[in-house]
């Protein structure tokens, strides 16, 4: 078989390998170019998407695995040593060329490498880091790297990751320690998050170094032509982030939006990554065959986005009892028509709070809103031209010629602005995808890093369902 | 106000040019040609010079000579700073105008604005923009009022710029070249070419950012409008090619094909929001695009496979190295 051949095969087993992990930002990090170096590479504050899967996914990285032999058995994985998939591992040269090769096509922003764990968590690492390494100082290369952390490597391992990589990432997996013990039971999950403790304090600890050294003044003594000051050691620019499985156990969406909560707080993570658990070749026998409606994954993912940009907090966001969010509708309009005594809103007067809250108007929205309306009233023209869906702002908000009248209480409000969807079928997966372009939101894997803030500065504002 | 002989500005090799249309029965109705599709320089002069003048936009036709676009690469001119004016900028500038142009002052924004949209195909561009300024001289409110019908039709026109300009900096595809006629200069390694077709003029725009990112690259990408090639030092700019012009398909692709192709999740089909943000129009200029009719034929089947497949027993060892062994692709496909 000749080398080609061979490296192709190993990249379809590897490629294969690691596609169920989501991320793929590749946004965030410092500016840089390849002006001045020996290689290739730039980074910019929002990422690229240079393709789209069928699945729909962004693909802005190039995102394999080291290798997929694996020593735990962590069930939902397709990876686990209990499996019966095809098994390759690459060479470190062999990634470094591959990334080099589709970056110089320009289909890739970088690399994105993860790994089975093989012989110990520190050879794991070792090998990982060496890649990063190899890319940064043998061949200058300035595009983006993220590498997977492997749980317990040594703190050492960790800060030279942190030195060559734009974002580190430990998945948490499942949302809690118990349901990780349950189907992972190899995995720590106190000391993964030992580790992402790690991490943020590298992370915070490189950024007051590198604040400290623009604020500090430079006093040049006689006599001396340049004062340099040392850069301080990067760590990770691009922060840290994480992925948890949605639907392998029975967890509910209050649970885990409650994690996430304290994931943010806890480790200040740029992202968390809901993955439904798809079906994986050569499933184990102890996990569900049948996915979760991937509109779940959605809906978390809008509700995730909820508590970042809209102010609501992470415990009001699912209603009552069930502990379930809504699938017919998106939670930021279950949310107003279970709280219709805050409306409606008058678009003219009232507070940014209350206006994140009102269901159609997204952040551009609110803010185009609140600048207009120094100068004159706001009418519903106006809305029209803020291009947000008028049916669904309509009954929530007073403008200076326009009251909802009786139609914010009337009862029938809920199923006509989200009209119950035909039931989907296992493999009707359009219908999750024109169900969300029919709300007016970005599809839900377009909410990874990198399109969210590609269209953040470039697409017009996607108003918020 | 009589006609009045233009003022060419000699000091300007590459400003725009008034020319006045002769059309006695509108006496105060001016024509512009402007140098090629992008003159901002020459819209911003004309521009100043009309306001000085009070030529109200709805008596102003402009013409950008888009089919001129070519002249335009001889001057890669991005100046930005002036003409419009930003306070001051018109004294350093031409000293002919200083004497009559008063300091027009405009939001900053607007000038960013200006430079993006003039990117734009639509040929009603000039006016629009014209129309803004004059608004924004006469009408105080107009700067507090985002959601004006001319601002949001601006703003329209360049949020499709730049969403034009996001996709090509995704979507080129450059092709290492064995052709003789790319084979070119002795320094440095192989030549890497792509063929790309933007919707607005943005290849003047776009270049530099492909220059910082490929600085040790020697590459050229080829649209129907122009070409740019950067030898590793410079830009040079030249006239539109044809696709025929490109390099085919180079040894390497398949890996990136490969890649495509194991990166998808047939669990997950979703053509619908892959389409929104890879729009079919640019499938003909992807060369992973041919993949995507087969990969979705064959999902369905695929994860139905996986999910039939009754649960295989659990082995707890570490099978031995198999690298040797690697799967057909029908094996795989059959996973």
């Amino acid at each position: 078989m000749s080398i080609h051949h061979q490296l192709a095969s190993k990249l379809a087993i590897l490629a294969d390998a690691a596609k169920y992990d989501a991320s793929c930002a590749s946004s965030g990090t410092s500016q840089r170019d390849s002006v001045g170096g020996k290689g290739i590479g730039s980074t910019e504050g929002s990422g690229i998407c240079h393709s789209y899967a069928p699945d729909g996914r962004c693909i802005s990285l190039l995102k394999i695995l080291l290798t997929n032999f694996c020593r735990y058995d962590c069930l939902y994985c397709v990876n686990r040593v209990s499996s019966n998939v095809p098994r390759a591992r690459f060479r470190v040269d062999e990634v470094v060329q591959l990334t080099l090769d589709f970056y110089r096509r320009n289909c890739i922003e970088g690399l994105f490498l993860s790994s089975g764990i093989i012989q110990s968590p520190d050879y794991t690492m070792e090998l990982l880091v060496e890649v990063a390494r190899s890319l940064r100082e043998d061949h200058d290369f300035r595009g983006y790297i993220h590498l997977k952390t492997i749980p317990d490597a040594s703190p050492d391992l960790l800060a030279r990751a942190g030195l060559h990589a734009d974002r580190l990432s430990i998945n948490v997996e499942l949302p809690t320690v118990e349901g990780l013990q349950a189907l992972a039971p190899e995995k720590d999950g106190v000391a993964i998050r030992r580790s992402m403790a790690q991490l943020r304090i590298g992370i915070d600890d490189a950024k007051a170094a590198a604040g400290d050294a623009r604020r500090s003044q430079i006093v040049s003594l006689p006599r001396s032509l340049v004062v340099r000051r040392a850069t301080p050691p990067r760590f990770a620019p691009g922060g840290q982030s994480t992925q948890m499985i949605v639907g392998a156990d029975a967890t509910d969406d209050r649970t885990i939006l409650q994690a996430s909560a304290s994931l943010y707080s806890a480790y200040r993570l740029r992202r968390v990554y809901y993955s439904a658990f798809s079906p994986i070749p050569d499933a184990s026998a102890r996990l569900p065959l049948r996915r979760p409606p991937l509109l779940r994954e959605h809906r978390l993912y809008q509700a995730d986005w909820l508590m970042r940009f809209y102010g609501f907090a992470h415990d009001e966001i699912v209603p009552g009892a069930g502990g379930m969010l809504a699938l017919a509708m998106d939670p930021k309009l279950a949310w107003a028509l279970g709280h219709r005594e805050q409306f409606p809103v008058d678009l003219n007067s009232a507070a940014r709070e209350l206006l994140l809250r009102v269901p159609g108007l997204g952040i551009k929205a609110v803010t185009r809103i609140l600048q207009s309306r120094r100068g004159r009233k706001l009418r519903a023209a106006d809305l029209l031209r803020l291009h947000v869906p008028l049916k669904r702002v309509l009954p929530f908000v007073l403008l200076a010629d326009h009251h909802p009248g009786a139609s914010l209480d009337a009862p029938g409000l809920a199923s006509r602005l989200a009209p119950a969807p035909a039931q989907a079928g296992l493999f009707d997966v359009s219908d999750a995808a024109a169900s969300s372009s029919s709300l007016g939101l970005p599809a839900p894997t377009g909410l990874t890093g990198a399109a969210a803030s590609a269209r953040r500065s470039t697409a017009p504002e996607l108003s918020w369902a | 106000m009589g006609l009045r002989k233009p003022r060419f500005d000699t000091a300007e090799a590459n400003a725009g040019q008034g020319l006045f249309a002769d059309q006695p029965a509108f006496t105060s109705f001016r024509s512009i040609t402007l140098r090629g599709a992008v003159d901002i320089d020459g819209f911003r002069q004309a521009a100043r010079r009309l306001m000085a003048e009070q030529i109200r936009p709805e008596c102003v036709g402009w013409h950008s000579g888009d089919d001129t676009a070519r002249d335009l690469f001889a001057s890669a001119n991005q100046d930005s700073a002036e003409a419009l004016g930003e306070a001051g900028a018109s004294g350093g500038r031409g000293e002919s105008d200083a004497g009559q142009t008063p300091v027009l002052t405009v939001p900053a924004e607007f000038l960013q604005l200006c430079q993006t949209v003039i990117l734009h195909s639509d040929a009603g561009r000039f006016g629009l923009l014209y129309r803004l300024l004059w608004r924004l001289r006469h009408e105080p409110a107009l700067r507090h009022d985002p959601l004006d019908a001319d601002r949001v039709q601006a703003r329209h026109m360049a949020q499709a710029v730049q969403r034009d300009v996001h996709k090509m900096k995704a979507f080129v595809r450059f092709r290492t070249v064995q052709d003789e006629a790319f084979k070119t200069r002795p320094a440095g390694g192989p030549m890497h070419v792509a063929w790309f077709e933007p919707e607005h003029h943005i290849v003047q725009a776009i270049a530099p950012f492909f220059a910082k990112r490929f600085t040790q690259m020697r590459w050229a990408v080829l649209t129907p409008e122009c070409s740019v090639e950067w030898n590793g030092a410079t830009l040079r700019f030249g006239p539109g090619a044809a696709k025929a012009d490109a390099p085919p398909a180079d040894a390497g692709e398949h890996l990136w094909l490969t890649y495509y192709r194991s990166t998808f999740n047939p669990a997950r089909l979703k053509l619908k929001a892959m389409q929104k943000e890879m729009p079919r129009r640019y499938w003909k200029n992807l060369p992973e695009a041919e993949l995507i009719s087969g990969l979705a034929a064959g999902a369905c089947e695929r994860s139905a496979a996986m999910i039939d497949q009754p649960p295989t027993l659990p082995r707890r060892r570490i099978p031995a190295p198999r690298l040797k062994a690697v799967p057909s692709d029908a094996a795989r496909s059959a996973g």
